[in-house]
C-alpha cells in the first residue's frame, strides 16, 4: 500500500486527472501537489493523489525497475 | 540471492560495488545502516544487494512497512468495526489478512461483513455519499505518503456535508522510530537509508535533528539497484570522513523543503500524538489524530468501538523482525507455520513486509 507509481497526465479536470501506466487508466487528484502539472507530465501516484511530480526520463527507468520487483496488484 | 545477471545497469552497480568494498577496507569496525521504507526492503532483496556488500558493511530492515507496524489492537478494532450490520469498512487491501487477536477482516467478510478494499481514500467517500444509510470507517494507517490522501479524504467528506465517513485513524510518522532505533545500543547503526516517498512530503531537512543529535549520517535514497548502491557509498563516505549529515541521492524526486501543500493539509487535519508501534510499544508524538473539531470524522472518538482484549501470538517474532534485531530466517516460524498464504505475523502479509519480502526473494 505504501508504494507511489509513476503515471503520466492524460487529462486534467480541475484537481482530477486521468492518468496511465502500461494502458491501465486510473482518475487521481492532484490536489496535494504544490507544482502545476498539465497533460504529458509524469507524476507519482500513490493511494489516488499525485504526490510529486518526475522527469519522463526518470519516470521510465523507475517503471521499468517496479515491473522487475513489484507484483502487479502491488502497483495498483 | 545473487545479484540478477540481466539487470541493466549491470556494470554500473558492479563498479560501485567494487567501490564500496575499496572503502570498506578503510573501515575499523563494521557499519549497520537501516533501511526504513518497505520498497527499500523490496528491492534490496529482490536484486540480492546484499551479496554484492562486502562483510562488514551490513543492511538491517526496519519497521518500513505502515501494515506491520500498524499493532494488534487496531486490527482488532477494525474486526470490531464490522460486527455492526450499518457499516462498511473500507480499507487498503493489504490489512485484510493481518491477524488480529481472534480474527482478521478477511475471515470476518469471509462470515458476511461488509469489508471493501478501495483504491483511494477518495473511494471511500464516494462510498459513503452513495450509501447515506449506511456508516462508511475508513481505515487510516500509512506514514507521511499517506496521511496527508487521508486528510484530504476528512476535507472532502466535509466539502459534500456528508455525516456517515470516518476514518480509524492510526497513522504514524517516521523522524520518532528512527531516534529511538539510533539510540538502541544493541543495534549499533551507523547510518540510515532515508525512506524516498515518505520525505517527498516531509522533505530532507526533517532528519536534520535526528543527525546532528546522534550524529547519524542520513541519506535519502531512491529505490532502484543503482539508488540504493550509491546511498551506500555516500553512507560510507561520511562514516570514513567522521560526518553526519543529510544528503540527498534521490534530489529527482525529493527537495530539503518537501511537499508543503500536502504538509498544510495534514496540518489542516491531524495533529501529532503518540502511538502504539507493534514492535517499538508506545512513543510519544510518532503518531497523527484527526484534530479535536473534526471530531466527528474519528471513528475511534464518534463510534462506540469494543474491541475486546488484545492478545498477541506467542510465537510471532515480528517485534524483533521490525526493530531490525532478528532477520526473518531465525523466526522458528519463518516458511514453515508462517507463509504469506497463510500469515501468522503482519510482516508476512504485506508485500514490503520484511518477511514476505525474505520469503519471496530472499530464500
Ligand atoms: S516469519 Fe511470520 S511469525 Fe515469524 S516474524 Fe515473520 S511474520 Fe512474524
Amino acid at each position: 500500500m505504501c508504494l507511489g507509481v509513476p503515471m503520466k497526465i492524460l487529462s486534467r479536470d480541475g484537481d482530477t486527472i486521468v492518468a496511465e501506466v502500461d494502458g491501465v487508466q486510473k482518475e487521481a487528484s492532484v490536489m496535494l501537489l504544490g507544482e502545476e502539472v498539465g497533460i504529458g507530465d509524469y507524476v507519482i501516484v500513490h493511494a489516488g493523489f499525485a504526490i510529486s511530480r518526475l522527469d519522463e526520463e526518470y519516470a521510465q527507468e523507475t517503471l521499468r525497475m517496479m515491473k522487475e520487483v513489484f507484483a502487479p496488484e502491488d502497483m495498483r | 540471492m545473487k545479484f540478477q545477471d540481466e539487470f541493466r545497469d549491470r556494470e554500473l552497480v558492479k563498479n560501485m560495488a567494487a567501490n564500496i568494498r575499496r572503502m570498506a577496507e578503510r573501515l575499523t569496525k563494521p557499519v549497520n545502516f537501516m533501511e526504513v521504507c518497505g520498497t527499500h526492503t523490496m528491492a534490496i532483496y529482490q536484486f540480492g544487494i546484499r551479496s554484492l556488500l562486502p562483510e562488514n558493511v551490513r543492511l538491517i530492515s526496519g519497521p518500513g512497512c505502515p501494515v506491520c507496524v500498524t499493532p494488534v489492537g487496531y486490527v482488532d478494532r477494525a474486526v470490531a468495526c464490522t460486527a455492526d450490520a450499518r457499516n462498511i469498512v473500507a480499507t487498503f487491501g493489504d490489512m485484510l489478512r493481518v491477524p488480529g487477536s481472534r480474527s482478521s477482516l478477511m475471515e470476518e467478510r469471509a462470515k458476511g461483513a461488509d469489508v471493501r478494499i478501495v483504491y483511494s481514500p477518495l473511494d471511500a467517500v464516494a462510498l459513503a455519499n452513495a450509501n447515506p444509510e449506511r456508516r462508511v470507517i475508513f481505515l487510516g494507517i500509512g506514514f507521511e505518503t499517506t496521511a496527508p490522501t487521508i486528510a484530504a479524504s476528512i476535507l472532502e467528506a466535509t466539502k459534500l456535508g456528508l455525516s456517515n465517513y470516518y476514518v480509524l485513524a492510526s497513522h504514524k510518522t517516521m523522524p520518532v522510530p528512527m531516534e529511538i532505533l539510533t539510540a538502541d545500543p544493541d543495534l549499533a547503526l551507523s547510518g540510515y537509508l532515508c525512506p524516498a516517498h515518505v520525505s517527498t512530503v516531509i522533505g530532507a531537512n526533517a532528519y536534520k535533528p535526528l543527525a546532528e543529535k546522534y550524529r547519524i549520517p542520513c541519506v535519502v535514497t531512491g529505490f532502484e539497484p543503482a539508488d540504493v548502491m550509491q546511498g551506500i557509498e555516500m553512507l560510507l563516505a561520511q562514516v570514513l570522513a567522521g560526518e553526519s549529515r543529510v544528503e540527498i541521492q534521490y534530489s529527482r524526486a525529493v527537495s530539503w523543503e518537501g511537499n508543503p501543500k500536502a504538509q498544510t493539509i495534514m496540518e489542516r487535519v491531524f495533529v501529532p500524538c503518540d502511538a502504539s508501534w507493534r514492535g517499538l510499544g508506545l512513543l510519544p508524538g510518532s503518531g497523527l489524530a484527526i484534530k479535536p473539531e473534526l471530531a466527528r470524522f474519528d471513528a475511534e472518538r464518534a463510534l462506540a468501538i469494543d474491541p475486546g482484549e488484545e492478545q498477541e501470538n506467542p510465537a510471532c517474532r515480528c517485534g524483533e523482525v521490525l526493530k531490525g534485531k532478528l532477520s526473518p530466517f531465525d523466526c522458528p516460524l519463518f516458511a514453515t507455520a508462517c507463509t504469506p498464504e497463510s500469515p501468522v505475523g503482519a510482516c508476512m502479509v504485506s508485500s514490503e513486509g520484511t518477511c514476505a519480502a525474505a520469503y519471496k526473494y530472499g530464500r
